[in-house]
C-alpha cells in the first residue's frame, strides 16, 4: 500500500498494530501520544476534566506541557488565579514542562525551540494551532481541553484518518516573500472551510527552499483551511533543525510517491507579490497592491505564525535607519526569551527601538484581543497572527489585517499597507 | 432519545471568538459562560435561548480556536443541539465531548428550515422533523464510536469506563 504522510505517521504512532492493516481515510484508530500540552486559557478546564475522570497521575511526566502564554504576565486577578491553579498541578503531578516567566514564550515557538516535537511525533494540544508542529513532519493537531485530559490519563487518543489534499508549489519566489505569502494564497484558493477534516501535504520547490521557520509559519495557519494538519516531508533540512534543537532521533520521511490523494492543487509562485488577508476572514486574500490606501493604527510583529527570529531579522532590515510613522503603534513580541536575547545580541533589538517599537515580552500579547495592544472600535491593525476574525484583537469595530514580517516593517514606516519594494 | 426546542439561525462561519469572546475565558463555570453566549455575534443575542432550544447555522460552524468554552457556552446557555451544514473539526470533536449532539443537516435543507420553527431529533437516528413547517429532514446518522461517548455522557464519563475496566 502506498501512504500520505499523514497516514505514514498514524501508522508508526498506532495502540494497536490491527487497527494498520489496510487503513485507509475515513477509518477510526487509536494511537499514543508522544506529547499533549494546553495553554493558560484551555488548561484550567483539561484540569477539572482530568480532576473528573478519577485521575491521580499523569500517564507521562515528561510528555506532558503547559505553557502560560496567552494572558501573561498575569493581566488581572482572574487569569492570575487560573495560571496559579495550573502551576499548582504541574508542581503536584511534577510535571517536567511547565512554563511561565523567564523561560515562557508562545507555546508554537518553544516547543519546537527545545526539541520537544519532531519529525515522527504524534502530538495533541488544547489549542488550535498545535499543527504548526506538522512543519517538523510531526502529526499534530489542536483538540479540547477534554481531549488533552484523556491524553493526559491515557496516553493516547484517537483519530478518523485524514483525507489528504496535496498543495504543490512551482516557480520561485519574489524577493520579500516568505512562508506567510504562500499560505495566504493557499488559503484563497481553498477557502476557510476548503481543507475541513483533511490533512494538507505541501510540496514543490519552492517548499524545498524555505527553511524550516519558514515552514512552521505555514502549517500554523493549516487550520485556517480547517485541516487536521499542515504537513512537510522531514528533508533534510528538518533532520539538520531537529538535531540542533536537541533531537537524538530524527529521520527523513516522505510520501509514497503514488499515495492517493483526495484532491491536488498547484500554485505557481512566480510573479506573485506579497499577500495580504483584509478583515474578517483568514481566506480574504488581495495582493498588497490593492490596499495602498488603507491605513492603519497599530502593526503587530510577533505571535506563533511569525514571531521567531527569522521574522525579526526580516523586519529589522527594513527598518534599520527608519522610523515609524507618527501615530502608528508598532507592537513587537519576540516569540520566546531565547528569541529575545538572540534579537538583542544581533542588534535587531535596538533597530526595533531606534525606529518607536515598544517591545513586549515574549508571550501571544496583542494576537488574542485579551492582553496588551487591543484594540478601540474604528482602529485598524496590521498583523503577523493568524487571524483576522471580527473583534478577535479588540473591539467588534476594529478590523484586523494579516500579512508576512516584511509588509508588516514597510506597514509600520509609512501608516498605510505597503509593499516592502516601495519603501 | 429525542429532543424537541425551537430553531435559532445563524450564517456561515460562525467562530469561537463569536460563539464566546476570549475576554470571558477567565471561567470554567458552564452557566457563567453561557449568559455570554454568542456575544462575539451580536452582545444580548443569547437571551433569546429557551432550555432545548436548537442552532440551526451554515457552513464551517464553530470554526477558530479549539476553546471548549464555545460548546459549554452553548451548553450553559441551554442549547441542546446545533444543526450545521458542516462544523469546524475542533469544535466538532468538542461537542461531543462535552455532551452536546451536533448534525450535519443535508445540502438544501437549512434553508428550509424558518426562524423560531419547532424541531424534534431523535439524536440516535440523526432524523429531524420540522412540526411547524411539517416537513423530514435526514441529517448524518452520528458514527457509533462518538455515539458511544455521547451515550456515555461525555468524554470524562468515557474516560472513567476505560480506567475501571
Ligand atoms: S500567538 Fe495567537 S494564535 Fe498563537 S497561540 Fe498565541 S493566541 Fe494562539
Amino acid at each position: 500500500m502506498k501512504h500520505t504522510l499523514a497516514e505514514k505517521l498514524l501508522l508508526a504512532n498506532l495502540v494497536d498494530a490491527k487497527d494498520g492493516a489496510g487503513i485507509a481515510p475515513g477509518r477510526i484508530v487509536r494511537c499514543f501520544v508522544s506529547m499533549t500540552l494546553a495553554e493558560d486559557l484551555t488548561a484550567p478546564l483539561g484540569i477539572k476534566a482530568f480532576r473528573e475522570m478519577g485521575a491521580n497521575r499523569v500517564f507521562d511526566r515528561d510528555k506532558v506541557a503547559l505553557i502560560c502564554d496567552h494572558f501573561t504576565p498575569n493581566k488581572d486577578v482572574a487569569s492570575a488565579e487560573q495560571v496559579k491553579s495550573i502551576r499548582e498541578f504541574a508542581k503536584q503531578m511534577g510535571i517536567t514542562h511547565y512554563f511561565e516567566g523567564g523561560n515562557c514564550g508562545v507555546e508554537h515557538v518553544i516547543l519546537p525551540e527545545l526539541g520537544l516535537v519532531g519529525p515522527g511525533d504524534l502530538v495533541i494540544g488544547a489549542d488550535s494551532h498545535t499543527c504548526t508542529y506538522g512543519a517538523l513532519c510531526a502529526f499534530a493537531t489542536g483538540v479540547g481541553s477534554t481531549d488533552f485530559a484523556a491524553a493526559m490519563v491515557l496516553g493516547e487518543t484517537w483519530f478518523k484518518v485524514p483525507e489528504s489534499c496535496k498543495v504543490e508549489f512551482t516557480g520561485r519566489l519574489a524577493p520579500h516573500l516568505g512562508g506567510k505569502d504562500l499560505i495566504l494564497e493557499t488559503l484563497r484558493r481553498l477557502g476557510v472551510s476548503g481543507a475541513l477534516y483533511m490533512a494538507l501535504e505541501f510540496c514543490g520547490e519552492p517548499i524545498d527552499a524555505l527553511d524550516v521557520e519558514q515552514r512552521m509559519t505555514m502549517a500554523n495557519m493549516a487550520v485556517e483551511g480547517g485541516a487536521k494538519v499542515g504537513l512537510f516531508a522531514s528533508d533534510r533540512k528538518t533532520v539538520e533543525y531537529a538535531k540542533a534543537h536537541g533531537r537524538n532521533t530524527a529521520w527523513e520521511i516522505h510520501p509514497d510517491p503514488d499515495a492517493a490523494y483526495a484532491q491536488t492543487l498547484r500554485i505557481d509562485v512566480s510573479d506573485m507579490s506579497p499577500r495580504v488577508a483584509r478583515p474578517h476572514l483568514p481566506d480574504n486574500v488581495v495582493g498588497v497592491e490593492e490596499l495602498a490606501d488603507v491605513r492603519v493604527d497599530q502593526v503587530f510583529l510577533g505571535s506563533c505564525t511569525n514571531g521567531r527570529i527569522s521574522d525579526l531579522r526580516v523586519a529589522a532590515e527594513l527598518l534599520r535607519g527608519r522610523k515609524v510613522a507618527d501615530g502608528v503603534r508598532f507592537m513587537v513580541l519576540p516569540g520566546s526569551a531565547r528569541i529575545y536575547g538572540q534579537a538583542m545580541r544581533e542588534g535587531l533589538l535596538e533597530v526595533f527601538l531606534q525606529a518607536g517599537a515598544v517591545i513586549g515580552p515574549p508571550s501571544c500579547g496583542p494576537c488574542v484581543g485579551g492582553h496588551l495592544g487591543i484594540l478601540a472600535s474604528g482602529e485598524k491593525c496590521l498583523s503577523t497572527s493568524n487571524r483576522n476574525f471580527r473583534g478577535r484583537m479588540g473591539s467588534l469595530r476594529s478590523e484586523v489585517y494579516l500579512a508576512g514580517p516584511a509588509v508588516a516593517a514597510a506597514t509600520a514606516v509609512t501608516g498605510r499597507i505597503t509593499h516592502p519594494a516601495d519603501l | 432519545m429525542i429532543l424537541k426546542g425551537k430553531a435559532h439561525l445563524v450564517g456561515d462561519h460562525i467562530d469561537t471568538d463569536a460563539i464566546l469572546p476570549s475576554r470571558f475565558m477567565v471561567t470554567t463555570d458552564r452557566r457563567e459562560l453561557g449568559t455570554h453566549c454568542m456575544e462575539g455575534l451580536e452582545p444580548g443575542w443569547g437571551q433569546r435561548i429557551r432550555p432545548g432550544d436548537f442552532i440551526v447555522a451554515g457552513r464551517n460552524f464553530g470554526c477558530g480556536s479549539s476553546r471548549e468554552h464555545a460548546p459549554q457556552a452553548l451548553l450553559g446557555a441551554g442549547v441542546s443541539a446545533v444543526f450545521a451544514e458542516s462544523f469546524a473539526r475542533i469544535f466538532y470533536r468538542n461537542g461531543f465531548n462535552m455532551g452536546l449532539p451536533l448534525f450535519q443537516l443535508p445540502p438544501g435543507a437549512r434553508e428550509a428550515i424558518g426562524e423560531g420553527d419547532e424541531l424534534e431529533i431523535d439524536v440516535q437516528s440523526g432524523i429531524m422533523t420540522d412540526l411547524t413547517s411539517l416537513q423530514t429532514i435526514s441529517c448524518n446518522a452520528i458514527p457509533p464510536f462518538m455515539l458511544n461517548i455521547l451515550s456515555s455522557g461525555g468524554l470524562v464519563e468515557y474516560v472513567k469506563k476505560q480506567t475501571r475496566r
